[in-house]
């Protein structure tokens, strides 16, 4: 019980607590894995709100995201700074969004930003490719993934603009149950 | 534009559906009346920043008017937009398009936090307390001001700021709940969100200073702050007391959903099996072995190690088995003197009664559940049999993000990979028919296999039966031959082995049958997985099925109606025995096969083929299995109140050894698997043959078969069903005002109308259900049409609009104002054509949100990564 008090204040895990998708007790256990990550950079005290950010590579190396294709999209979205360095903040709007708790909405939103690669607010060709390519791992001939491009942007852009909006998307994923579970 | 207005409002009305749609038409004539008035000056400033550099087609020009960017400094992103739209827009148009309101939402902060400045407004105005709408100023109901990005970037700080007041405004308006999960749903950082909160604080904070708090409100608040703790920590010990968390986590994460989902299956009947076991423990086993029978003989045999296999010997007079129940009321006759007459009546416990009821109660509250957990997920996969093969699907969600491991990441890569060729190569050919030799041909192997594995079927059921028979003889004859039951110890064993046998041989047939279908399956070489899978769960499902059936007949036909001639005095614990060896076998070779299918075939292969790869954990057979062992324990427990225990014990065992197998043989399957469909796959199997045809046995037994006259609660009564029409005459003796009962027990029970009555409002029930959603699929088409209607209008007025233009330069770069006349025309109607395209786009949204049934709120959180 001590040791939970020295590292953040009551006013802090309140706000914690009201701003993402986890208890106290998550919450805690959250910052010892990013407190892990590097033990000489982290202080354990987190009263007064120190500045640290811990770099992409060692976010990167996380079992959760380590062998997942999107790792560093993910990391750029939730951080602050675009670059994949990530303050304790960031590392927790990470996990909540992330957690079985945030509605679909909010994670579409986030899936949306993580397949906008070139960060122009639509997912366009050139995205889709991306996408594609960190799916598959260039498993696919060019002549495919043009084809796979065309037709998805094809299925999913409603209002006939040939790039798909956050709606268009969001459209779409209310239709795969799957999505994100 | 008109019509169109018309049109949409004339399809909204026709529509019934059951959300509350108030609150879309409400924002849609809104936005319509809002759109008139906050035009004109809008446009001015538009045609204002057109007519000061018509000529500059600069680039970045537009990217700055194209609103703020989420991250500014990526100087790239210009770029590259421009190249794939610049060529065809001016830029005059790319302005107009960029600040329509279906482009803006989500793309910056400011229109995010207006976003949920409205989202908050709605709130407000369903929860009635609130003060309604009338009563706030105008600038702070709801308007689509919010959803258009400024085109100037002083303007644009200074509205956000703006905008952020009004939002923190209306969330210290709300109730703590409300605020909380608006501010946990909102799409921006952390630290904004804790500034957010902050200030919304703050303001709660002064408000309250400023109006002076009297005492017991302080109280109030203390006490509410204490409660809140009390329910964090209340919320973080249900979620560390969720059942194998961690284990389901480290599965999901190192095989995918697909795995999961078996394991998850497991969990819901371990579920079922304990409030299967607390009912009958605490209703029937409970007061039974409170108050015992006085003269009950228990005659302790010598036991042998074989009696947990069989469940004879020592447990046939047990707590275990139909035949211990008593059949009489339970008294503590010991407490109860002569000068308390109502202490036997307080303490007195009518036996078969409540084990009728007992039973009854709960096979209809399992029903209800199967049915809503079934219509739950067929809700869940309803859409998706609507998006398959959708492409787009496909690419943005297919990737199991649970997967973390490192082999099963490859292959999901690979997997995926060929998903979208196969997919590719479906769109390119259209139809490649084979030659017509080839087609017969292949139908001739599928018929040869389905005659295969049907003429296996058939054997093995006839196999059963005659086997069966057979051993049912041998017992009758061994009954007649030696009546005396001296016979030595040697042969009691060897009596008792012989109880075994029937068990053995269908537990071996229901394991090695399914390989069997395999192999079949592997030599027909389906084309897609997913049917390869049906077939197979068909086939395994029709075997199980139809061993099951013969089962029951034997014991129901065989062995309840001529109990005598196997000198059984009690034929229900006979059968009750069965089951619990049925189980016990099942539960053996389930041990076994996962020994010696998975591990020592691991080994085998590994070691001595040299191959790399590990067996594929087979999820359609090991649910089968489950499903079978299910519909064992629920016919069971008529005969066996504590069948559920041994079934628990068995779902436990198997959960730890499954998963302890499966990471150390198995590997990720190949096959793609949908999880919630085949979720949907299980539960309905689970209810239709499993549970249906349990509760039919069990009922048919209950109405119709005499319960034998030696033991259990029901000795004496023509059939189990007879207790509660005695119950019902001995009140009414005892009490001549509930003489209705009798007659209405008679008319209502006892007449089979009542039942079909029952059932018939129960499939009314799900009639209008399922047409229900019927219905709300076609609204949602409907709508669907509607937006590309909408999209196509708002193709061509783009298509226009740059017309206009293209013809305003050429004309004249100075004369904008004069030439503005219609282009204003065009730029309302666009406006106006978006904010269709958008309420529709909501309601479209929304409706597909009505038709999946969500999960209730404040569930117990956790982490995709722990």
């Amino acid at each position: 019980m001590g040791n939970k008090q020295t590292i953040f204040t009551s006013q802090q895990l309140d706000a914690y607590q009201d701003c993402t998708y986890f208890t106290r007790k998550e919450i805690l256990r959250l910052f010892h894995r990013y407190r892990d990550l590097a033990p000489q950079l982290v202080p354990l005290d987190y009263t007064n709100q120190p500045e640290v950010r811990l770099p992409y590579e060692l976010i990167g190396s996380m079992p959760e995201l380590k062998d997942n294709p999107f790792r560093q999209r993910i990391a750029e979205v939730f951080s602050e700074d675009g670059e994949g360095n990530m303050t304790l903040d960031d590392f927790l709007d990470m996990f909540s969004v992330l957690s079985e708790m945030a509605p679909r909405d909010l994670k579409a939103y986030y899936a949306f930003k993580i397949y906008d690669f070139n960060n122009d607010d639509f997912i366009c060709k050139s995205d889709l490719e991306k996408t594609l390519n960190k799916l598959t791992r260039n498993e696919l001939t060019e002549d495919e993934v043009r084809m796979v491009c065309e037709k998805v942007i094809d299925e999913a852009d409603l209002d006939n603009d040939g790039r798909l909006s956050l709606e268009d998307f969001q459209h779409m994923i209310v239709r795969a149950p799957d999505f994100l579970r | 534009m008109a019509g169109r207005v018309n049109f949409y409002s004339d399809l909204v009305t026709d529509i019934e559906s059951p959300a509350d749609e108030d609150g879309v038409h409400d924002s849609f004539s809104q936005l319509i009346d809002d759109l008139n008035d906050d035009l004109q000056p809008d446009f001015h400033d538009v045609i204002e920043m057109t007519s000061l550099d018509p000529e500059e087609e600069s680039r970045d020009d537009i990217m700055d008017l194209e609103g703020p960017a989420y991250h500014r400094s990526d100087s790239e992103v210009p770029q590259q937009t421009d190249h794939l739209i610049g060529d065809r827009w001016s830029s005059d148009t790319l302005k107009v398009l960029s600040s329509m309101p279906s482009r803006t939402i989500g793309r910056s902060r400011g229109a995010i936090i207006s976003q949920y400045y409205n989202r908050t407004m709605q709130l407000r105005r369903r929860r009635q307390s609130r003060p309604s709408i009338q009563h706030f100023p105008r600038s702070a109901r709801p308007s689509i001001r919010g959803y258009r990005v400024e085109t100037d970037g002083d303007d644009f700080e200074q509205e956000e700021d703006n905008k952020r007041e009004r939002l923190v405004n209306n969330l210290q308006n709300l109730s703590a709940n409300d605020r909380v999960r608006m501010l946990r749903a909102m799409p921006l950082s952390l630290a904004e969100k804790k500034e957010l909160r902050m200030l919304v604080l703050n303001k709660a904070e002064h408000s309250l200073s400023q109006s002076q708090i009297p005492c017991c409100s302080q109280l109030k608040y203390y006490i509410i702050i204490a409660l809140r703790h009390g329910w964090y920590g209340w919320m973080s010990f249900l979620s560390s007391l969720q059942l194998w968390q961690t284990a389901l986590k480290c599965v999901g994460g190192r095989f995918g959903t697909g795995v999961l989902s078996y394991f998850v299956f497991l969990r819901t009947l371990l579920f079922f099996n304990i409030f299967l076991f607390l009912v009958t423990g605490l209703f029937l086993v409970v007061p039974q072995a409170v108050l015992p029978d006085p003269d009950q003989n228990t005659s302790v045999r010598s036991t042998w190690g074989l009696e947990v296999l069989t469940g004879a010997g020592y447990f046939s007079d047990s707590l275990l088995y139909y035949g211990y129940y008593s059949n009489h009321t339970l008294q503590r006759n010991r407490s109860c003197s002569e000068s308390m007459s109502p202490c036997g009546s307080g303490l007195s416990y009518n036996m078969p009664l409540f084990y009728f009821f007992t039973i009854g109660a709960v096979f209809f509250v399992t029903c209800i559940i199967l049915v809503y957990s079934m219509s739950k997920s067929f809700g869940q996969s309803f859409c998706i049999d609507k998006s398959k093969g959708l492409l787009a699907i496909k690419v943005f969600s297919s990737w199991d993000f649970k997967v973390s491991k490192k082999s099963s990441v490859r292959l999901q890569r690979a997997n995926i990979g060929t998903q979208l060729k196969e997919l590719v190569a479906e769109v390119n050919r259209e139809e490649l028919k084979s030659p017509v030799f080839q087609r017969l041909w292949r139908l001739f192997i599928h018929m040869l296999a389905w005659l295969f594995c049907l003429g296996s079927t058939v054997g093995c059921m006839l196999a059963v039966y005659y086997f069966s028979e057979h051993m049912h003889n041998k017992d009758v004859k061994t009954r007649s031959g030696s009546p005396s039951n001296t016979s030595s110890s040697d042969s009691l064993l060897l009596k008792e082995a012989s109880l075994l046998a029937v068990p053995v041989v269908v537990s071996s047939i229901n394991l090695l049958l399914p390989g069997f279908f395999n192999a079949v399956a592997w030599m027909e070489e389906y084309d897609s997985p997913s049917v390869l899978n049906y077939v197979s769960i068909s086939r395994n499902l029709l075997l199980k099925v139809s061993v099951l059936g013969v089962l029951c007949y034997h014991w129901l036909g065989r062995v309840a109606s001529k109990p005598e001639s196997l000198g059984l005095q009690c034929w229900e614990s006979f059968v009750g025995q069965e089951l619990y060896r049925f189980l016990v076998m099942d539960f053996i070779f389930m041990l076994l096969d996962t020994f010696f299918g998975e591990f020592l075939w691991r080994l085998f292969s590994q070691k001595a083929l040299k191959r790399k790869r590990k067996p594929v954990f087979d999820i359609a057979r090991n649910v089968l299995e489950l499903i079978y062992g299910q519909t064992l324990a629920w016919l069971g427990v008529l005969f066996s109140p504590l069948l559920p225990v041994v079934q628990i014990i068995k779902l436990l065992f198997l959960f730890y050894m499954k998963k302890v197998s499966l990471m150390m043989n198995c590997q990720a399957s190949g096959k793609p698997w949908r999880a919630s469909q085949m979720t949907t796959i299980f539960i309905t199997l689970l209810c239709f043959p499993s549970f249906l045809g349990a509760a039919v046995c069990v009922t048919y037994t209950m109405w119709t078969m005499k319960p034998s006259d030696g033991c259990g609660p029901f000795r004496g009564l023509r059939t189990m069903f007879q207790a509660g029409k005695r119950w019902v005459q001995q009140l009414a003796e005892v009490n001549p005002k509930l003489s209705w009962l009798v007659s209405a027990h008679t008319y209502l029970v006892e007449n089979p109308f009542f039942l079909f009555l029952c059932a018939g409002i129960f499939l009314i029930v799900i009639y209008f259900h399922s047409q229900v959603v019927d219905g709300q699929r076609k609204i949602i088409e409907l709508l669907q049409e509607q937006i590309e209607n909408e999209g196509e209008d708002k193709k061509f007025l783009i298509t226009r609009l740059q017309d206009i233009h293209e013809r305003k330069r050429v004309v004249s770069p100075r004369r904008v104002r004069g030439a503005s006349e219609p282009f204003l025309r065009m730029w309302s109607r666009m406006n106006r054509l978006d904010a269709l395209l958008r309420s529709t786009l909501v309601e479209t949204t929304l409706m597909n949100h009505m038709m999946k049934i969500r999960a209730p709120d404040g569930q117990i959180s956790h982490t995709q990564g722990f």
